[in-house]
């Protein structure tokens, strides 16, 4: 792995010199982040990991904020939301960034998760990379969940009253591990106050584990869209400036489609029911999550059975952590999978596909489409990705990354961007 | 092994293992406050149970009444419903316990829903994910959840999932015949 081993630090001035030799911190940065050894071929598609630390420093800068303003108590938290948007200077501005900043951070994760899966990056020797990433996944997924009580709206409420019930699907104990949850027989004050505390604290355990993602990337070193592994030095490039430059080029692209959300339409992907305060009697007409949740909901709802539905659900998220040994093709790329490569895109439709279903009331057709939907979302897992690596034959691999570096054999087939 | 180095090391290990122990068990115990206090609290567990008085509600009518923060259904049966609610048969139904707490293991028979026939006093939470069903709505004129498409008969009985289970009745008692207490 020396390939992988960046130019070490030098000090060049007396304060460094003097630094590095009590606390080589620099010395630590300097190779991981600076001079990390970086494949040359990599596209747009590989900006998304930076892209996502800058969402979790916006999400978490712009949650400590809105912490000072507001209220976790059932008789003050819509109000204190209504009190950020008109009273606090920027309250506006700083509530919006967060709501619609969780949506970019989703946004973001599934084109990451997808290149990921086009690319093969789950395969040895960065299964566990990818074991830690769809942690991360949950864990950013339970921030959310928690995250969207805060405001106290009917879909923060009954969203929560569904989600804690999940676990009353469980044998015997369901139901007191739901008051516990709860803290109570409904969704009421205590649940309120913990869900606030939870969500202050998970973004910092997300922080540690994307050190851990890192750390793991750092060890085994990028994908790339060819799968090939590096062989020299020369294949590579240093992180900074080429893929700091690269990243943050895609990076000003994103924020330009923020900007566009939060300036122009900032509750269009919310829930109109969500101005309304929470009411314990009326259930809104149509209970939706957000939209980055809607194929799991969509999944959930297409099971007739309670304890069922619950389980699937968590399965379709599960079979993630088995997929590295789920695909049995040696193969990493799609690039040079042409079977597989229609069955990403498949699997793509089908996910979006699952996201309409779930964002439908689930009956009639919306119910059998979701039925098929969720049947094909695990027929890819479990038959089409373990049989496929048997029957298909893959595309010649070229014995290194170069030909995609100097666009000579190869082009048109790996990649887009770079 | 020889015989000296089997007493000093199983000495030593039983040693080793029981400070170990004691450390692991000390811990764990210690956890258990941390745990604890999420369960409902005592202010929580104090709601007092409610009185209803049943005067106002006409044939037909359904009110909701808060019980310990949950919703619950009381609802003036029509003759029709009630004549309907008999005829189903308890083999037919998807959950055929009565899931009533004064009658614990009965079956889902509309006697044994209900402590007077004209008064249909169940908890208004959706056995499925807990969304509140819509009176008046679905077949049978029971109830219907907006949530999920649940479909309950005027006796509070689960006619179609994905609920699995009757709208559980919670104890109450007549006080008078025109008055209940809930809890």
């Amino acid at each position: 792995m020396s390939i992988l081993h960046g130019e070490s630090y030098k000090p060049r001035n007396g304060f460094t010199r003097w630094l590095e030799k009590r606390l080589p911190i620099i010395g630590l940065i300097y190779p991981a982040f600076v001079t990390f050894p970086t494949p040359r071929n990599l596209n747009y598609a590989y900006t998304f990991g930076g892209i996502l630390l800058v969402c979790l420093m916006i999400q978490i800068i712009s949650g400590i904020v809105l912490s000072m303003h507001y209220t976790p108590h059932v008789d003050y938290a819509f109000e204190s939301i209504e009190h950020i948007m008109r009273d606090v200077n920027y309250g506006w501005l700083i509530r919006y960034m967060h709501a619609n900043g969780a949506s970019m951070f989703f946004l973001a994760v599934y084109i990451h998760i997808f290149r990921g899966l086009y690319y093969g990056s789950y395969k040895e020797p960065r299964e566990l990379l990818w074991i830690i990433g769809v942690m991360l996944y949950l864990m950013m997924m339970a921030t959310a969940f928690l995250g969207y009580l805060l405001p106290w709206g009917q879909m923060s409420f009954w969203g929560a009253t569904v989600i804690t019930n999940f676990f009353s699907a469980i044998p015997f104990v369901g139901d007191a591990i739901v008051e516990w949850l709860r803290g109570g027989f409904s969704i009421d004050n205590a649940t309120l106050n913990r869900f606030f505390s939870l969500h202050y604290l998970l973004p910092f355990m997300i922080v540690g584990v994307v050190v851990l993602h890192i750390w793991g990337l750092h060890v085994v070193g990028n994908s790339n869209p060819t799968g090939v592994e590096l062989q020299k030095k020369e294949e590579t490039v240093p992180f900074h400036p080429y893929y700091t430059l690269k990243d943050g080029f895609a990076l000003v692209l994103f924020l330009m489609l923020f900007a566009l959300f939060l300036f122009y339409m900032p509750n269009v992907l919310g829930h109109t029911d969500n101005y309304i305060k929470a009411d314990s009697l009326v259930t809104p007409a149509h209970i939706v999550p957000e939209w980055y949740f809607l194929p799991f909901y969509a999944i959930l709802r297409a099971v007739p059975d309670k304890l069922l539905g619950v389980l699937i659900m968590f399965a379709s998220i599960g079979v993630l952590f088995i997929l590295p040994w789920l695909d049995t093709s040696p193969v990493r790329s799609a690039a040079f999978r042409p079977l597989y490569r229609q069955f990403f895109w498949i699997f793509v439709f089908v996910c979006l596909g699952l996201g309409y279903m779930g964002a439908m009331p689930p009956e009639g057709l919306y119910l059998t489409m979701s039925r098929l939907l969720t049947v094909y979302y695990f027929f890819h897992f479990l038959f089409v990705l373990p049989v496929l690596g048997f029957f298909e034959t893959p595309r010649p691999l070229p014995a290194s990354i170069m030909p995609s570096v100097l666009d000579t054999e190869g082009k048109g087939d790996v990649d887009e961007g770079a | 092994m020889s015989e000296s180095d089997v007493t000093e090391l199983g000495r030593r290990d039983f040693l080793y293992i029981a400070t170990g122990s004691f450390a692991a068990v000390g811990l764990s115990l210690s956890a258990w406050p941390f745990i604890s206090q999420m369960n409902p609290d005592a202010g929580v567990q104090s709601l007092a149970s409610v009185v209803v008085d049943l005067e106002p509600i006409e044939i037909g009518q359904s009110i909701t009444v808060k019980w310990q923060g949950k919703p619950v259904f009381i609802r003036h049966r029509t003759p029709k419903e009630i004549e309907v609610s008999r005829s189903v048969s308890v083999l037919s139904l998807i959950d055929s316990d009565a899931r009533n707490e004064n009658l614990p293991g009965a079956d889902a028979s509309d006697e044994n829903r209900v402590a007077n026939p004209d008064w249909l006093v169940a908890v208004g939470i959706c056995t499925h994910l807990g969304c509140i069903p819509v009176s008046g709505a679905g077949e049978l004129g029971g109830w219907l959840c907006p949530c999920h498409g649940s479909i309950y008969d005027a006796s509070g009985r689960v006619l179609k999932g994905p609920a699995p289970e009757n709208l559980l009745v919670p104890p109450y008692v007549f006080e008078s015949n025109s008055k209940i207490r809930i809890g």
